[in-house]
């Protein structure tokens, strides 16, 4: 199907006798934004390091935009060769909990450095690039600015800018909020919310059940490994039918008004789950 | 009562000066081959492949725990051994202090490029940098100035290290000391002048090199 | 080119090497015998930050740490003892040259470890009402101690290596017992081999070991 981003297929992670992921299948559709939800240990982080290939993912099959990634060896197993891997990730953009902004070099040039060495962009081009997409996420006024003198918001904004300037395909976001003080959360939610809103596709592990209510188009919930429950927010969200995912909602919610998202009604919507421990 | 005079080392200048400069050419050599010597052991020491981990590994374990003076003593003698050519103190020195300073610098390069937290490996790759260009916009700008302290102190080591080369007479500062104190009879001037050159020189080094390192605790 | 080693006239001399080794071991055992009591006074006075003294201390420390082993070894053999009027062996000189430049190293390992345990451990110990020898001895020294073990024996093989530089003032310590078998034996690659095989071993396995100690006492941080 021509609108299928991502489709993965009976995808399977090991780290020694752990099996971490259980064969799951997912579509992401172009300009569709998936949350995924689970407890920790779940296998949701898991799932997105092995979608842009910071793990190796062990049987199944990944296809970005139509095409298998990785070659099929004669045994059925798929090889993933460095280079096409590299082209990979390019057009898969990722954001960390932990940031992970490069601390020697100013928000600007975070941005910067993916362009101009991947993507053959002159200085000049990388700086436009920059300052384009930092202002998309409100924060072209830290442009100078070094990852260690910016609030973990802040920090937290640049990653995403810096994702976005490779012009990607979708977008990964990996928990970005977890690692936050509770009043930072809001404005890297609404950049988020901005993308979602600019056609962006994005897939995303987060606890913040609010945003998944009010932003996504689908949710996914995770529980060993599979995929335990899935369809839109109000039917995961409000009317769960699998009783592990109705204890998750039960045990994680707590009440909590985020101020982003008045044009949605709040009441029991505007839910937010904490990680225990 | 001893009387100092220190007036013979000012006569005695040129031969001081020798000495001086046989122990910057050794300083220098060791300390360009060194780092060489240390930023290809670092990476066998980092490389996927376990033969060379286990080869830079076991070039780190043997070349520290063999006291540099043994190592000088036993390349001066089995060099003419070896290869039939005539005993060398300079050739002899520079090899052994060279590997010396390269164990060394192994474990200053390899620990600084292990300090770079796996975030920044996640980061880079994510962007689409492949391991070449990691290493080189990511993470060795930061590990170069981790590094810099441990690496000045190692400097320090190896310009003390030279002073070994004068037991094999190598003509370097301390040897010259040596053979000065015999001919004018004043060990006690010729000694004392040869530490104080090297806590001059060595001191303020050591002591900008403290600073980098508080700064990079305060600052990451 | 082949050459014909021969190791067996070595060890016919093993006597030689024995005696050596020896007086290597008693030579290094002396001067940390200077070194750790040493380090420990010094650490906790500059510790205890009395104005001139401390100052002074860590000049005195920082030169013995910046002059090269060798020279000290020099001036504690040639010229101390013509300054102090006094008369002593090799073995004197050397013990006191490495003894005291082993301080100046370990008064740094000491008062670097008890630095590093972080600051709210005082307080809270502080805050329990302990006084500060008890917080010393039962919240700060034993955080501080697991930190230093690996330092701490690194100076030490340091200063067994650097025990080898007494050969300088031919003192009969493992590599002068060396060059004297190996001008009776004509085989000083034999000899040298030996003597590094000898260095290697005795340090490898020590090293094992702390890395063994350090596991055993080791805590989740």
């Amino acid at each position: 199907m021509a609108d299928e981003v991502l489709r993965v297929e009976g995808l399977h992670k090991h780290y020694g006798p752990l099996h971490v992921l259980r064969g799951i299948d997912l579509t992401v559709r172009r300009g569709e934004a998936v949350v995924i939800l689970g407890a920790s240990g779940s296998g949701k982080s898991t799932l997105l390091r092995c979608l842009n290939f910071l793990e190796m993912p062990g049987a199944g099959r990944i296809h970005l935009e139509g095409r298998l990634v990785g070659r099929e060896a004669r045994d059925g197993r798929i090889r993933y060769p460095n280079r096409e891997l590299s082209a990979l990730r390019m057009r898969v953009g990722m954001v960390f909990q932990q940031f992970n902004l490069f601390p020697h070099m100013t928000a600007e040039r975070n941005v910067m450095i993916g362009p101009m060495k991947l993507r053959g962009l002159s200085e000049a081009e990388a700086r436009r690039v920059a300052a384009a997409n930092l202002e998309k996420v409100g924060i072209l006024e830290k442009a100078r600015s070094y990852p260690a003198q910016l609030s973990g918001g802040q920090q937290q904004r640049v990653a995403i800018a810096r994702a976005l300037a490779m012009e990607p395909s979708m977008m990964l976001f990996d928990e970005v909020t977890s690692a936050l003080d509770p009043e930072l959360v809001g404005e890297v939610l609404l950049a988020m919310r901005q993308l979602r809103e600019d056609g962006m596709t994005m897939l995303i592990v987060t606890h913040e059940l609010g945003f998944a209510y009010n932003v996504a188009d689908r949710v996914v919930f995770m529980e060993h490994g599979v995929i335990h429950e899935e369809g839109t927010p109000q039917q995961v969200l409000l009317n769960p039918q699998r009783p592990r995912t109705r204890d998750f909602l039960r045990s994680h919610t707590l009440f909590r008004l985020p101020e982003q998202m008045h044009d949605d009604p709040p009441g029991p919507f505007a839910l937010t789950t904490r990680e225990q421990g | 009562m001893h009387e100092w005079d220190f007036a013979f080392l000012i006569d005695q200048r040129h031969f001081i000066l020798q000495g001086l400069l046989g122990t910057l050419r050794l300083a220098v050599v060791s300390l360009v081959a060194g780092t060489v010597i240390g930023l290809v052991g670092a990476t066998a020491r980092l490389s996927g492949s376990a033969i060379l981990r286990a080869v830079g590994t076991g070039y780190v374990e043997f070349f520290r725990n063999i006291p540099v003076l043994v190592q000088i003593f036993w390349l001066y003698f089995s060099i003419p051994i070896l290869t039939g050519v005539q005993p060398n103190a300079y050739a002899a020195a520079a090899i052994a202090t060279s590997l010396y300073a390269g164990a060394y610098l192994t474990e200053v390069f390899r620990s600084g490029i292990a300090s770079i937290e796996k975030g920044q490996w996640d980061g880079a790759r994510a962007v689409g940098f492949g391991h070449g260009m990691t290493m080189r916009y990511v993470v060795l700008p930061q590990a170069f100035r981790r590094v810099l302290p441990a690496f000045t102190n190692q400097v320090l080591e190896i310009v003390k290290t030279t002073s070994v080369a004068s037991t094999i007479a190598y003509a370097e500062l301390l040897y010259s000391a040596k053979l000065l104190s015999e001919q004018e009879f004043r060990p006690i001037e010729a000694y004392t002048a040869v530490g104080a050159a090297f806590i001059l020189v060595l001191l303020p080094t050591s002591a900008i090199a403290g600073m980098m390192e508080r700064r990079l605790a305060r600052h990451g | 080119m082949a050459y014909e080693w021969d190791f067996a006239a070595v060890f016919r001399h093993s006597d030689l090497l024995l005696e050596g080794a020896a007086n290597t071991f008693r030579l290094a055992g002396s001067a940390l015998l200077i070194a750790l009591p040493l380090g420990l006074a010094v650490a906790m006075l500059r510790l205890a930050r009395i104005p001139v003294l401390s100052w002074l201390l860590a000049i005195t420390t920082d030169i013995f740490r910046t002059a090269p082993s060798i020279v000290l070894i020099y001036w504690f053999f040639f010229a101390f003892p013509i300054l102090a009027g006094v008369d002593f062996a090799g073995h004197t000189a050397v013990t006191l040259a490495l003894g005291l430049q082993t301080g100046a190293y370990m008064a740094e390992v000491f008062r670097g470890g008890i630095i590093s345990v972080d600051r709210g451990q005082w307080q809270a110990a502080t805050a329990l009402g302990m006084g500060s020898a008890t917080r010393m001895r039962t919240i700060i020294l034993p955080q501080a101690v697991r930190r230093m073990i690996p330092i701490f024996f690194t100076r030490i093989t340091e200063l067994y290596k650097a025990t080898s530089l007494a050969a300088a003032i031919s003192y009969a310590e493992i590599v002068q017992m060396a060059n004297r078998a190996a001008s009776e034996t004509f085989r000083p690659m034999e000899t040298f081999t030996i003597v590094a095989l000898f260095f290697f071993t005795t340090i490898f396995c020590v090293s094992r070991l702390v890395r063994a100690i350090e596991r055993r006492v080791a805590v989740p941080e």
